[in-house]
Order: structure tokens, then sequence, then C-alpha cells
């Protein structure tokens, strides 16, 4: 029995059949259309992989490559969808965010993929969306972001702000994270953790923190020197309990936890909490200076569930398999998860629609659920295009794994505007027919139905 | 001699305080003389701490009661079980709770308490001291000591070992007494004040004590407590200091003695005057850091740009290279001779100047040469040879940063004040720009291709009638401006990521260094570079990073508009041309 099995609609889905049941009557309505249209059985799904491979991001998008592959490897292992093979269709925008969008028309239109898998960066992400709204293509996005957006052409799979930052930061202010009243906030300068503090200052704000006892500092990408951030945060600590949000990306990481190890910052004292360090970051790292640090994910590799177990053994089975640089070392993450449960997701979508079709497809996400390795059953919101995902805060355990120590009761609904942001109060996030939008037009492009 | 007196001691002492000792836990002992014997004087010490934590008695019924509860993986459960011994002050429990520290404490599936012997890495039982060699580790579970459980279980432990015979471990627990003191351990504090003898650990130990104090009943204890205070000058304690000035919403001081105040008013200025220095000198001492890296960084290309006037793109990756030398070294040394992994780092050095300079050579040969007269040619040539080495990189190594680890006796921090301390890798990297400037200035002045190379760079043609070979020069002066980069990328190693791409985040700075400096100047790069770097940092604390970087880039313009020779012009004939 092959562990990653895609369970059959009948079964996994009865139960949802009642809230969907506008997406199924469509399905149906559209399945017998694509069969009378006679399609030959014979031809694969294809399926966009739309990620990095060289450049700066292909650290990190190179593992959401191969967790996709592997995931279509299981689904063809399983006969397939609809009696056809999926046939993955690789490209590698090589970190340039214009050739995302080319490379996502020419996926579209040239190789007529039916859904796309990628991006990682927002700016990348933003760069693809014009031309998924323009063809009325679908992706699927796996990475934790900032959130103040929505498409109907696209399902977010990574977490909105208050499905990460926002309980980190309520873990930091209990009596178990420490009880932070101070709150040092840390990041590159981005539009991802500018817009992230923005909702993390609205947030203590409402939480009776007051401007003067929150620190707010950004560096340039690539920053290597953090002597001074780190004994401006040791003075900044002496005047209450303290904690930093750490929205620093990529390598400058190493820098500023090597940094806060040098000056003898302890995270009993002063604990740092990361939303963009994850097990793949840490792999390039020396782990021994940000032990006892925390990061806030939905997913940790080190999650003790039946479900993260199949998982991780299926993806060193298949790395081994595959030969993937990094062998033994390669480890699972956050956004890899991501992929996973968001191509499981449509992979039961289009079962249950009977078709490929964007629009038939898009219907039957909406309250798709899959029973993800973080432990939790996480469904695709009915509205809002986004996860429900549980919040778990690990801390780092030298040998590059992290221990969780908090999580949430249940799974968290996704506020892709943040209450927190002013002008958000009238937008809404709700692409159930009619659409009904707060930033959007409604679609120009004719309905299938 | 004197060593094998005290074991024998020791174990005298052992053998009269447990007269049923098992025949297991003699041979243990046995086995501790043998090793004690092997130890050299200076480790004695520590043996005897450690021999201390050795005991093989059945613990008491509530001690065992107590350690029994941390035998869970439930972090919570984990933290009540501390709770509930950092209350009960029970000296019996340390061997677990600094094992608890240490990551050596486990369990079994059957919930029985295992401690890993520091030393050899065998197993016994917490609480009957049993060993049990039948365990593996794979078999064990771990109780986890996560934040909320370390900040108890810290103080704990100090509060325990404040009563050890080794001073060096008293002292290390009046230190964290010292730092985090809790109520509960007053009394403790206090026996233990009453029989310190070491005068460090006693002053610790007081100041400590003097924490718990401030809110005394007695008026006088409290003025002390607050002098005592006072004296510390710790940042971490103004907020305490200022409670005592509070008033409440009547104007009525909350606290009623005068001269408190006034003492508390005293401290918190100390306190305020020394973070001043503090920040003064801390922001000095970081820019002279952040200058050395730039300078390093720089220095290669003050030959190549500045005497030769090669416009080399290719100059970050001459660094990359240097870095990526000190990762073989480093992999060779754990491969071939790991006894001596920790000196990786020395043959680095020669080794980095080695590879970055054949590199160099290999540029020069096959491509520069051809393109002296054509500036704008070598600009370009240089930027593919950029994109080469970054792919090759990228091919050999992979795409992800590789780990340099740095070496103990380069890791950790030097303290230069109170509140200032640098790390000890950036004190190294200090030093090592030193080394390099000074080699450099040898090169140039002391040896016969350093007079040979100034020379030619003055006057090529008269050089070249004199029989100097200039060609051969070009080749040799380029090779050792590439070997200098590397050694830049042997320090960068250290403080920085190693990774394809690295060489990029320094070009732009490189030159910017060597064009202030002055073109044709060794020693103006030294000048800009320090300048660049303090600037930035005395800049930082006030605008940001982001705008420091930004203003000091502005000022830099400026400064060349209005003498763009840069800080050092060459005076002379080739200045003029």
């Amino acid at each position: 029995m092959h562990p990653n099995k895609i369970p059959p609609p009948e079964t996994s889905l009865a139960g949802r059949a009642a809230r969907t049941a506008t997406g199924v009557a469509l399905a149906l309505g559209l399945a017998t259309a694509g069969a009378a249209t006679a399609q030959a059985d014979e031809d694969p799904i294809k399926v966009g992989i739309l990620h990095s491979l060289s450049g700066t991001m292909a650290i990190s998008e190179t593992s959401l490559r191969d967790v996709a592959l592997m995931t279509i490897e299981d689904i063809n292992e399983n006969g397939g969808l609809l009696g056809r093979e999926l046939e993955p269709v690789v490209m590698d925008p090589g970190s340039d965010w214009p050739t995302y969008a080319e490379h996502a028309r020419e996926m579209i239109e040239r190789e007529n993929v039916d859904v796309i898998f990628g991006s990682w960066t927002s700016v990348s992400r933003e760069a693809v969306l014009p031309v998924l709204e323009e063809l009325n293509g679908l992706m699927f996005y796996p990475v934790q972001y900032e959130g103040e957006e929505s498409s109907r052409n696209i399902f977010y799979t990574g977490a909105a702000p208050n499905q990460q930052t926002l309980p980190g930061v309520e873990y930091l202010m209990s009596e178990e994270g420490g009880g932070a009243e101070r709150f040092f906030l840390v990041g590159t300068d981005y539009v991802f953790p500018r817009t992230t503090n923005r909702i993390v200052r609205a947030y203590l704000n409402a939480h009776g923190i007051s401007d003067d006892a929150i620190e707010e500092v950004y560096f340039p990408f690539e920053h290597e020197d953090f002597q001074t951030l780190v004994s401006d945060i040791d003075s900044f600590s002496q005047d209450g309990p303290t904690a930093v949000i750490n929205t620093i990306n990529g390598d400058s990481n190493v820098a500023f936890y090597q940094e806060l190890a040098n000056q003898g910052i302890d995270p009993i004292d002063i604990p740092v909490l990361a939303t963009s360090v994850g097990e793949e970051e840490l792999r390039g790292m020396d782990t021994d200076p940000l032990a006892g640090h925390l990061a806030a994910w939905n997913y940790f590799m080190s999650i003790e569930t039946p479900e993260n177990e199949r998982f991780t053994e299926r993806w060193m089975e298949y790395v081994e398999q595959e030969g993937l640089s990094g062998g033994s070392d390669r480890v699972t993450n956050d956004p890899m998860e991501a992929t996973h449960i968001g191509m499981r997701m449509w992979a039961q979508a289009v079962l249950q629609a009977g078709t490929t079709d964007v629009d038939a497809v898009r219907q039957a996400v909406y309250g798709q659920c899959v029973d993800a390795p973080s432990g939790f059953e996480v469904c695709m919101d009915d509205e809002n295009h986004h996860l429900h995902k549980p919040v778990i805060i690990g801390e780092i355990q030298p040998d590059g794994q992290f221990f969780p120590v908090w999580e949430t009761d249940d799974v968290v609904r996704a506020e892709p505007w943040s209450d927190y942001v002013e002008g958000n109060e009238d937008r809404v996030a709700n692409w159930r027919y009619p659409w009904v939008c707060g930033d959007c037009e409604e679609p120009t492009y004719g309905l299938s139905f | 001699m004197r060593l094998t007196a005290r074991v024998a001691t020791g174990l005298l002492c052992a053998l009269l305080l447990t007269p049923l000792l098992s025949p297991g836990a003699s041979a243990a002992m046995e086995d501790a003389q043998e090793q004690a014997e092997q130890l050299g004087e200076e480790q004695e010490e520590q043996l005897e701490a450690e021999l201390a934590e050795v005991t093989d008695e059945e613990l008491a019924e509530d001690t065992a009661e107590l350690l029994r509860a941390m035998a869970t993986q439930d972090i919570r459960a984990l933290q009540a079980a501390i709770e509930d011994i950092a209350a009960s002050q029970d000296a019996d429990t340390l061997p677990a709770l600094l094992a608890l520290r240490d990551r050596r404490l486990f369990f079994t599936d059957d919930e029985t308490l295992i401690i890993e012997d520091a030393r050899d890495g065998t197993f016994r039982e917490a609480i009957t001291g049993e060993p049990r060699e039948d365990l593996d580790a794979g078999d064990l579970n771990e109780p986890r000591a996560t934040n909320p459980i370390r900040r108890i279980l810290r103080p704990t432990i100090g509060a325990l070992q404040i009563f050890a015979d080794d001073p060096a471990a008293r002292l290390a627990a009046a230190e964290e007494l010292a730092e985090r003191p809790r109520p509960e351990m007053r009394d403790a504090i206090v026996a233990a004040l009453d029989e310190e003898t070491a005068a460090e650990t006693e002053r610790l130990l007081n100041i400590a004590l003097a924490q718990l104090d401030l809110d005394s009943e007695d008026d006088a204890r409290r003025l002390e407590a607050v002098e005592i205070v006072a004296e510390v000058r710790a940042s971490r304690l103004r907020s305490d200091l200022q409670a005592l000035l509070e008033v409440d919403d009547d104007g009525n001081h909350l606290e009623s003695s005068e001269e408190v105040r006034e003492a508390a008013a005293a401290g918190i200025r100390a306190i305020e005057d020394r973070e001043r220095t503090a920040r003064f000198v801390s922001d000095l001492v970081f820019g002279l850091s952040m200058g050395s890296v730039l300078l390093l960084a720089a220095m290669g290309l003050a030959i190549i740009f500045g005497l030769m006037g090669v416009i080399n793109m290719a100059h970050g990756e001459l660094l990359m290279v240097g870095a990526y030398t000190t990762f073989m070294t480093q992999a060779l040394f754990a491969l071939l001779i790991p006894q001596y992994f920790h000196y990786y780092l020395i043959a680095a050095v020669p080794l980095a100047f080695l590879g970055a300079g054949a590199v160099g050579i290999a540029m020069e040969r096959g491509v520069i040469r051809f393109l002296y007269t054509r500036p704008l040619e070598t600009l370009l040539a240089t930027w593919g040879i950029s994109l080469i080495l970054m792919q090759s990189a990228r091919m050999i190594f992979g795409a992800q940063n590789v780990s340099v680890a740095s070496p103990p006796w380069f890791s950790g921090s030097v303290q230069i004040m109170q509140g200032v301390s640098l790390s000890t890798s950036r004190v190294g990297v200090i030093v090592f720009a030193i080394f390099v400037v000074g080699l450099v200035w040898v090169l140039m002045n002391r040896t016969r291709l350093g007079l040979e190379v100034r020379a030619v760079m003055q006057n090529r043609d008269m050089a070249a009638c004199l029989g100097v070979p200039a060609r051969r020069v070009d080749m040799w002066t380029f090779g050792m401006g590439a070997g200098v980069a590397g050694l830049g990328g042997v320090a960068l190693s250290q403080i920085v990521n190693v990774g394809p791409e690295m060489g990029q985040n320094y070009i732009v700075e490189s030159f910017m260094v060597v064009v202030l400096g002055g073109v044709g100047s060794l020693f103006g790069p030294v000048l800009s570079a320090l300048g660049i770097g303090v600037t930035t940092k005395f800049l930082e604390p006030a605008v940001g990073a982001v705008l420091g970087t930004i203003i000091v880039f502005a000022a830099i313009i400026l400064f060349i508009q209005w003498r763009p020779q840069g800080i050092f012009a060459l005076k002379g004939r080739s200045a003029d041309d």
C-alpha cells in the first residue's frame, strides 16, 4: 500500500458533501461536458511546476520542486487521476521575477497545464498573478506570506500573518513564553517584514503594549554585520522582559544568530522568534548558537504523528531513489508540507469535479480536506482561498531540528486582509459565486455555466 | 604524587560514607582512579567536582519521588517537576538537574530515570545509581529542557551548587544567582555567605542578596542593598532602582527613606554614565571591526586596481576562492588529520593565498594581459570571469552555503569593558588585517618583486629599458593581488556565509574603499576602510542601517567630487598622467 494514497472521493468527502453541494453539482455538469469533447484518455494531465532552480532562490525552491515531483509520482502510482497520468512540466525562472510571469504564460498557453504549483517570494507571486487572472489559470502558492492579497486564481496553502506571526507573539506574551512586555522587531527591508511588523505592531497596541516598548529595525538584504543591532537589543531588554520577532530573510540570519551568541544573549532571557528560519535554512548553518531560540510555523519535520512519519519516510526514500544532492541530510519543512497538501487537495478536487477545468476544480477545492503531516485535518476555506492551519512554535535544537513547545488547540482560519491593518475593514475575500470581493473587479471572462 | 594522594583520600571518604558499596560501584571507583591518574594537574579540580556528582547511594524516597516526576516528555509536567525540585532545595537532585541541563538525562519506556555519565558516556539509573549497560542511546526517551524550564533550572542549580566543594563551581553558581536571583533562594544565599571564603564569590553573593533585599523592611539594610546594587552599574538593575524613585498618584514617594532615594538616583546616574561611555566605545570598536573586514576585502583590489589599474570585476570571486579554500582545508583536516582539526585555519592562510593567486595568474595569462590597453573590455571580460567562477563554485560545491566552523579558540567573545564585547573571530579579523597590511608592505617595499612592481607601475617603458621583465611583473603583481584577496576570503569565511554569491556583496564596497583611499596608494585604503567602518557604525544607531549606508555612500560621492584623487594621491610622475 502506498503511503500517500489519495483517498477515494466518495469516502473522504461524503461528510462535506452538503457544504460543497453547489460545487459538486457544478462539477458533475462539467464532467459530462468534458466527456462530451471526447478527450483521449491517454492524454496526460499536465501539472506546471514553477520554482527557481538557479539563482538566489534555488536554495529554498529546489526542494519544493522535488516534493512536487514526489507527490506526482505518488498519484501516478495510484493510477493517476480520472484514468490519466500526471505529467510534470518543470520550468526554471532563475530567481528572476518577470521570468516567472513569462514561464507561467508559456505553461498555460503553450503547454496547456491545468494547474501550476509554484513561486516563493511575494514579488514573484505578484508577477504571475496578472497572467493567471488574464488566462484564468490556477496556481497553488505554498509559502507563508504577508497577506493583503486575494485572487480567485490562486490558492494560498502557506500561512497568512494571523496563522504564524500573531500566535507567535501571543506565545511570547504568555507566561510560558517568557511574558514579554517589550518587543524588538528586526527584519530585512522589503514587503514581507514591513507588512508583518505593521500587523504585529497594531496587534501589540491592541494588547496594551505601547509604541515606546516596540522597536522596529530593518536591514538591507545580505547584511552581515549585526554587532550594533545586538548590543541595541541588549540595552533595550534592560527595561523589562523582551522578545525579538525576527523577519530577517535568508543568509543574514547566520550572522545575526552568531552575533547573538557572541554577545551572550541567552534565549531564556531574550527569546528570538523567527518566521523565516526553517529546517532547510538550518541545514547550511552552524546551529549551536541558535539552540533555544524559537520559530513559528504550521509544520515541523520533528512532529510525531503517523502522517508525518509517512511523509518524511517517503521523502527520504524519494531522495535516495532519485539521488538528490544532499542525500540523507535532506529535510522536510513547512513550505514542502504546504506544497504536498496543495497538490493532494487539487487531486481530490479533480476527482470530485471529474474534470481538470479550472472553474470546476476551483469550486471543488473549496472545503476540501487533507490529513496533513502536521497531524491536523486541514481544510480549504469555503471562501477566501486560504487553508485553515494549526500554528506550532518550535524551539531550535542543536541538531538543526525543532522541538514543538506550543501549538494551537485547533486549526486557525486565515485572515488574508488583517483586521489590524487600516483600510481593511470593508475588504472581503470571498470567491464563492456570485463573486464578492473588496479589492477586485467582477471577472471579465465568460463563466462556464 | 599529590594527585594520587588526593584521589586516595577521596576514595577513603567515599568508603567511610558508604559502607554498603556495591561491587559494581567499587569497580567504577577503581576506573575513576585509573582515569584520575592519567589526568593532568589542571583537570584535577574538575574531576573532583564530577566525583562528587557520582552518587551510587540509593536516594531517599522523597528525593526519588521528586526525580521520578522528571521522566516525562510533556513539557508542562516537566516544568511542574522542576518547580517542585526548586521549592524543595534538595541537594541530592543536583546530578539529575545537571544532567538535564547538559542533555544527559533520559528515561526508559518504563519511566526509569537514566543519567549518562559526562566522562565515559555510560548509563546508570538516577535513583538507585546502578549502572545500566544493557541500554542503548536509541531506546531512551529524553525529557527536554525548554526555555521556560531552563529559566527555573539554572538558578536552582546555582542555589544548590553554591555549597559545592569546588570553588570554580561555587563561583559559577554565584554568577548565576547574581544574574537571576529568586526570592525562594534567599536563605540559601545567606547560608552560603556565612561559609564562603573566596572573595569574588562572596562579592557576587552579596550582589544577589542585595537585589532581593531592595524591598527589605529595614531602612538601613535597604540603603546598603541599594548601594551594593548601584555599585554593579549593570543596566539590568536600572529598572529595580527606578522603582524606588516612583511616586504614587498623590505625589508621595513610595520609598519612604530620603537617603535610599538619593542612593538610587546616584546609582541610576552612574549606570547612565557608564552606558554612554559603553555606547561610544562600542560604536568605535564595532566600526574598527567593520573597517578591518572592508580592508581585508579591498586589499587585493588595492593592488590589482589601485596599482595596476585593472578594473577587476571578478575581485569578489577571488575572495570566494579564498573562502572555499578554507572550507576545503577544513574538510581535508577532518578527513586526514582530525587530531589537528582545530588548527586548520592556520594552514588555510597560505593555501588560500596560493589558491587564489593561482586563479589570478591564470586569469592574467589567459585573458587580462591581452586587454591592458582597453579598460572597458577588461571590465566586461572580468565580469564574465566572475560569472564563470560563480557557476563553477555552484557546480562543484552546490548552490547551498557551505558551513565553515570556527575553531574553538576562535569562537566566543572578548569583553572590552562592561557592556561592550567583541567576538573573538572579529578580534582575530582585526589582527589578521594588520598582518595582511604588514605583509603587503613587506612585499612591496622589502622584496625584489616589490621593487620591480613599483618601477613598472611608475614608468613602464623606463623599467623595461632597464631590464625589468614588465610583462612577467604584471603577472606576478596580479597573482599577488589575487592571493591577498584570497587571504581576505579566509577572514570572511569566519564571519560571513560561504556560498557561490558571497563575493558579490563586497565588490562595490571594495572599489569604494580603493577609490576613496586614493588609487595607487596602499595605505589610503587602510584609512578609508576604517573611516567608512567607523562612520557607518556611528550613524547606524541614530538613523538605522539602511539609511546609514545611503548617507555614507552619498558622503563618499561628495568627497570624490571635491577630491577626485582620494585621500592619498601618488606624488610623482605617474600622478601627472
